[in-house]
């Protein structure tokens, strides 16, 4: 909401400065968005009247004139522009007169013929106002006078942005008032004849739909002059208010909605057929608007039909068929109390959002109706001229909202609170605010004002009550609470450890939207269709992520773009896959995803560093599976997945449950990602990784270990895994320890096997081991590869 | 002894132009090995009279102590000096770098999240988290925002269908806890959070921290003092807070809360209230017994402030060379 300092100055004036008036609103909830001059700074700016306007001897488009200013002298200008004309009031830029961009007035000569100063236009002054050529004041213009002062253009705009339960202060008078309770001040509003029916010209109103439209008053006015001027003060009011003028029908009404709060309409009166009715649409009937968009009106939509059809849509727009013209003689107009719940999201679901839609919606004044009725008549007929008919009022009483009778408690209240306010300030705020207040017993009975149809419950005086108190006169106190301790499970690991983890380990956590291009993350997961925003930011967000691997693939190829090369980036957050039977039809589960690419460290003088590949990362995916002390529940399965080059992929198993996969990207996808090289990934599920397992401590055995290594020779396709499962199976208890220390493959070894070279380290709890307890075991590992999995052992 | 005298002497010459160890050991098999000089002395000794013996056998003792003495200096001496050259020969610059792996960092979103945590967990705040995916009645209804709601056309929705959307706000986490727990609460809800806008200052997801706490005697002058102590904790400094009545539907009283930036502008950095009692009746819990406090505060709007960032888009560039600033 845009408003005028200088017209709510007329209302209420406090001795405040311009930002003590700014920071005072503000303060009271009414945040103040911006302030603007109307005008930019100049000086040296007079009324003056085109006396004498002549042809330019020498320049077909320059006119020589005289003009009087009031001063013993006329003086000569030159003067460019069309509409300058004998007879008319202008601003004159004297000698002197600086415009703004320092634009300092000369004496010059154009084409041969001197001029003195400079007639201006609302552009040349810094106002903006669209026009042709120089400004026109009104005949009545004191000559002389400063046009600073006459346009007081000291004036500035205020613009504050309101919340939706403040639509009280959609107009002058309601900012006024809040201005006036917050400086304990009267508010004068502005007065004017009561007009009275000069003509009879009655109307039928039949208002069918009470509980969404609890009055409705109409009044034909006949005769008027639409091709009248709109008064220049009303076209200032209007445009400081951020409103554009049009014709002086709907200046008047829009100047009224500026002023109270409340719309209104106006209707050709010939145009319409019979009488008004204010029904619910039947669903079929279509609208021409205002705007020449044709609806089709839904059928619970409040409409204003006369007794042919539909000619607005209650409270959001007028129709074009019975809209005011260049032609219209009569009007009938229209000031009504539709109810918020009538309104409220119809405008939108039409893709429309009128001034008058966004007041009803939230909210307007039920008793307001009369006063404005007669207010939007009198500016009707002293600018247009014309005769009035009888108000007509169509009215449901008891569908209109009553003031709310609200009892605040002085316990309640200081609960809330947390601080007492006395008694008497209390009182004192609801009445300044207007309301009719009963003390009674540590209570206070409180019937609010109609203008404030926010205030339904307790809450809302006690909001009312800290609000005008100030907010930062209540003190700042530290909570007081029970000291509960709350649940807590050990094994349940902190996510933090995981994600500390992988800093430690060099990288850097990434955040990347939920939704990504469909058409990359496609080629991810081509088997699956994601949940599609309809109505996306840009089609290239508009698919909800199935992994984290669009979104992190996306952010290699941003970094490798930018000389970039060697990215380590993690990212939690959730995916999501639809699902019939989950909540909302999907599934969202938080996952880890992780991406390295480029070398598998910086260049280092004395290290060697290659690019990476799937043990590394799988190297740091074991690394964060040792923080859950659980690293025997899980393994790695050779596996595919359509993102993944076939032969470097794994599924990551938790207790033979799949929580993930971990792989090389499939070389097909660099190019669609713009990534160079390598690029290893994993995701997995964060719920089945987060689970870890309490130490249950193990005695230390007292004998030696002893360590044996040996080389056995299997079929390449044989996995590790299942060699070194196999060992620890045999091994029982008294192996302490086993590690692949090697695997070769070449020279000596048979093609299409590998060798792998294992070191047991074996111990007993409670002996030495002989040598012949250790050979045994060696043998009986070594025999059951060699049943297992054909396994030689080499020399 | 005359001879002994000699020996003694000769052998102490050449111990001291010995030059390595080898030579030196040569030295002790020729004077003191079995068959070395002055042990030859010492077969002497059968020979002499038994008055004479007593100091003939100390004269060879000490000649034979003298240049073991001697001999093990010149050996501990040799073996300083090769120690020394040794390790003179190890010298490095050990300004050179170490073999390390640069450590990486996390996002200054999940960072400013942290910290948040932690301030409130301090105070037996716990975190809870939820679905993003939200259905109406979470993240509007059951927040005192009916189906046509002014505010709803405010929130810049992204809607699946009229009942599920992305969750606009972190509320509904709120929500789903007060219909699972009973009072006492005290909860806060980090999370992603979406709202259709994308310009210099919207992004369409951003991230919010709320907080809500709900016992029997909550209020408001207990909401102003955790929230001023959160913002000084939080910027590290006594800076001006003020707290500007506003309007959600889901609170009354409502406030902003602004602070001073250090261009000498008010910045809003919070929005809260004391919770609407059609919320706290809406999961069952009667607001005549209960009270409770909610607010709710943008991540990126604080972690730009708190650091200096200037463009907010770049926290979803995921750009390393961004990223690797916070450590």
């Amino acid at each position: 909401m845009k408003f005028s300092e200088s017209w709510l100055r007329e209302w209420v004036n406090p001795s405040v400065s311009r930002d003590e008036l700014s920071h005072q609103i503000t303060m009271a909830g009414l945040e103040v968005d911006g302030i603007d001059d109307v005008a930019a700074q100049f000086s040296g700016v007079v009324i003056g009247e085109v006396v004498e306007c002549g042809q330019h001897p020498d320049a077909d488009k320059l006119r020589v004139t005289k003009i009087n200013v009031g001063a013993e002298e006329l003086i000569d200008i030159v003067c460019g522009a069309p509409n300058c004309r004998l007879g008319l009031k202008v601003a004159v830029a004297m000698v002197g007169a600086v415009l703004p961009g320092d634009f300092k007035i000369k004496k010059a000569k154009l084409r041969g013929q001197p001029s003195f100063g400079m007639l201006c236009s609302y552009g040349e002054l810094g106002i903006d106002i669209e026009s042709d050529g120089i400004i026109e004041l009104p005949a009545d213009a004191p000559i002389g006078t400063n046009v600073r002062e006459f346009l007081d253009l000291e004036d500035c705009v205020i613009d504050v942005d309101l919340t939706a339960n403040r639509a009280d202060c959609l107009g002058m008078a309601g900012l006024a008032r809040e201005v006036g309770v917050l400086n304990r001040q009267a508010v004068t509003e502005p007065t004017w004849e009561a007009v009275s029916a000069s003509i009879d010209a009655p109307i039928s109103i039949n208002i069918e739909a009470p509980q969404s439209c609890g009055r409705y008053l109409g009044r034909v006015v006949k005769n008027i002059n639409v091709k009248a001027q709109t008064p220049l003060w009303m076209q200032e009011k209007l445009r400081r208010s951020g409103i554009r003028c049009i014709d002086p029908i709907v200046d008047i009404t829009n100047y009224v909605l500026v002023e109270f709060g409340q719309p209104m309409h106006a209707f050709d009166f010939n145009t319409l057929n019979g009488g008004i009715t204010v029904r619910l649409a039947d669903g079929k009937e279509k609208l021409t608007l205002l705007d020449g968009n044709e609806v089709t009106v839904p059928d619970d939509t409040l409409v204003i039909a006369d007794d042919k059809e539909v000619v607005a849509l209650a409270g959001v727009f007028g129709g074009q068929a019975t809209g005011v013209t260049e032609n219209t003689q009569d009007i009938l107009l229209e000031c009504a109390f539709f109810a918020p719940l009538a309104i409220m999201g119809k405008s939108r679901r039409l893709g429309l959002h009128t001034d008058a839609s966004h007041r009803f919606e939230r909210g307007v004044d039920p008793q307001l109706q009369h006063k404005v009725m007669d207010r939007a008549t009198r500016l009707v007929l002293d600018i247009c001229g014309g005769e009035a008919g009888q108000v007509v009022e169509a009215v449901s009483a008891a569908d209109l909202p009553k003031p709310a009778q609200i009892t605040l408690r002085r316990s309640k209240l200081d609960k809330t609170l947390g601080h007492h306010i006395p008694d008497t300030d209390v009182t004192e705020i609801l009445e300044r605010l207007g309301f009719t207040v009963a003390v009674s017993n540590e209570q206070w009975n409180v019937t609010t004002a109609t203008y404030r149809f926010d205030m339904a419950i307790e809450e809302d005086l006690i909001e009312e009550v800290a609000r005008i108190y100030g907010y930062n006169n209540i003190p700042n106190v530290a909570p007081v609470a029970a000291l509960n301790m709350s649940d807590h499970k050990e094994a349940d690991m902190p996510l933090k450890r995981v994600r500390d983890l992988l800093v430690a380990r060099g990288f850097q956590e990434a955040i990347t939207y939920s939704f990504v291009d469909p058409k990359l993350q496609s080629l991810v997961h081509p088997e699956q269709t994601p949940m599609v925003l309809p109505n996306p930011i840009s089609v290239d967000m508009s698919a909800m992520r199935l992994s984290m691997f669009t979104g992190l693939l996306a952010a290699v190829g941003h970094n490798q773009n930018r000389q970039q090369s060697r990215v380590r980036l993690f990212e939690t957050g959730l995916r999501f896959v639809p699902d019939e039977t989950a909540d909302a039809g999907v599934r969202q589960q938080a996952m880890l995803g992780a991406v390295i690419s480029g070398n598998q460290s910086d260049e280092h003088w004395s290290m060697e560093s290659n690019t990476v590949d799937f043990f590394d990362l799988k190297g740091d995916l074991e690394s964060i599976i040792g923080l859950t002390a659980a690293d025997c529940e899980f393994s790695f399965k050779a596996a595919t997945h359509p993102a993944l080059h076939p032969g470097q992929c794994a599924e990551i198993l938790r207790n033979n449950r799949v929580i993930g996969h971990i792989g090389a990207l499939h070389p097909s996808l660099e190019k669609p990602f713009g990534l160079n090289g390598k690029t290893i990934v994993f995701e997995l599920e964060l719920d089945a990784l987060l689970q870890s397992n309490l130490p249950l401590a193990q005695a230390v055995s007292k004998f030696p270990a002893n360590r044996r290594d040996i080389a056995v020779v299997v079929d390449e396709k044989i996995s590790a895994t299942d060699v070194m499962n196999l060992i620890r199976k045999v091994g029982e208890n008294q192996l302490v320890g086993l590690n692949l220390f090697d695997v070769y493959q070449g020279k000596g070894v048979e093609p299409g096997k590998k060798s792998l070279a294992i070191a047991l380290t074996l111990q007993d709890i409670t002996r030495t081991l002989e040598e012949k307890d250790i050979s045994e075991t060696i043998e009986s590992v070594v025999s059951a590869l060699k049943s297992e999995f054909n396994a030689l052992l080499r020399d | 002894m005359q001879q002994l005298t000699e020996i003694v002497e000769q052998a102490l010459d050449v111990i001291e132009k010995a030059s390595d160890l080898k030579a030196l050991d040569e030295i002790r098999v020729d004077y003191l090995g079995k068959k070395g000089k002055i042990t030859d002395m010492m077969k002497m000794m059968g020979k002499l009279s038994a008055e004479e013996k007593p100091a003939f056998g100390q004269a060879v003792n000490q000649a034979k102590q003298a240049v073991q003495k001697q001999l093990s200096e010149r050996i501990e001496g040799l073996k300083a000096a090769e120690l020394e050259a040794k390790l003179a020969a190890e010298q490095i610059d050990v300004t050179l770098p170490g073999r390390t792996l640069e450590v990486g960092g996390l996002h200054p979103v999940t960072r400013t999240i942290e910290r948040i945590e932690s301030f409130f967990g301090e105070l037996g705040f716990s975190v809870k988290q939820g679905p993003e995916i939200e259905d109406d009645f979470h993240n509007f209804d059951a927040l005192n925002i009916s189906e046509h709601h002014p505010a709803r056309a405010d929130h810049d929705t992204f809607y699946f269908n009229p009942k599920v959307m992305l969750r606009t706000q972190t509320s509904g986490v709120q929500i789903r806890t007060m219909e699972h727990e009973q009072p006492p609460l005290r909860i806060i809800s980090p999370g992603r959070v979406y709202r259709n806008d994308y310009d210099q200052t919207h992004t369409p997801m951003f991230h919010q921290v709320e907080g809500l706490m709900v016992a029997e005697n909550v209020n408001f002058a207990e909401l102003k003092g955790i929230l001023h102590d959160f913002l000084r904790n939080f910027f590290e400094e006594d800076l001006q807070v003020r707290f500007r009545p506003s309007y959600f539907p889901f609170t009354e009283p409502s406030a902003e809360v602004d602070v001073m930036g250090k261009n000498g502008k008010w910045l809003e950095v919070l929005g809260c209230g004391m919770v609407h009692p059609n919320v706290l009746r809406s999961v069952g819990i009667d607001p005549e017994k209960y009270s409770g406090f909610a607010f709710g505060m943008g991540v990126e709007r604080l972690t730009m402030l708190r650091y200096g960032v200037n463009d907010l888009r770049a926290f979803f560039e995921n750009d390393l060379r961004f990223l690797k600033q916070f450590k």
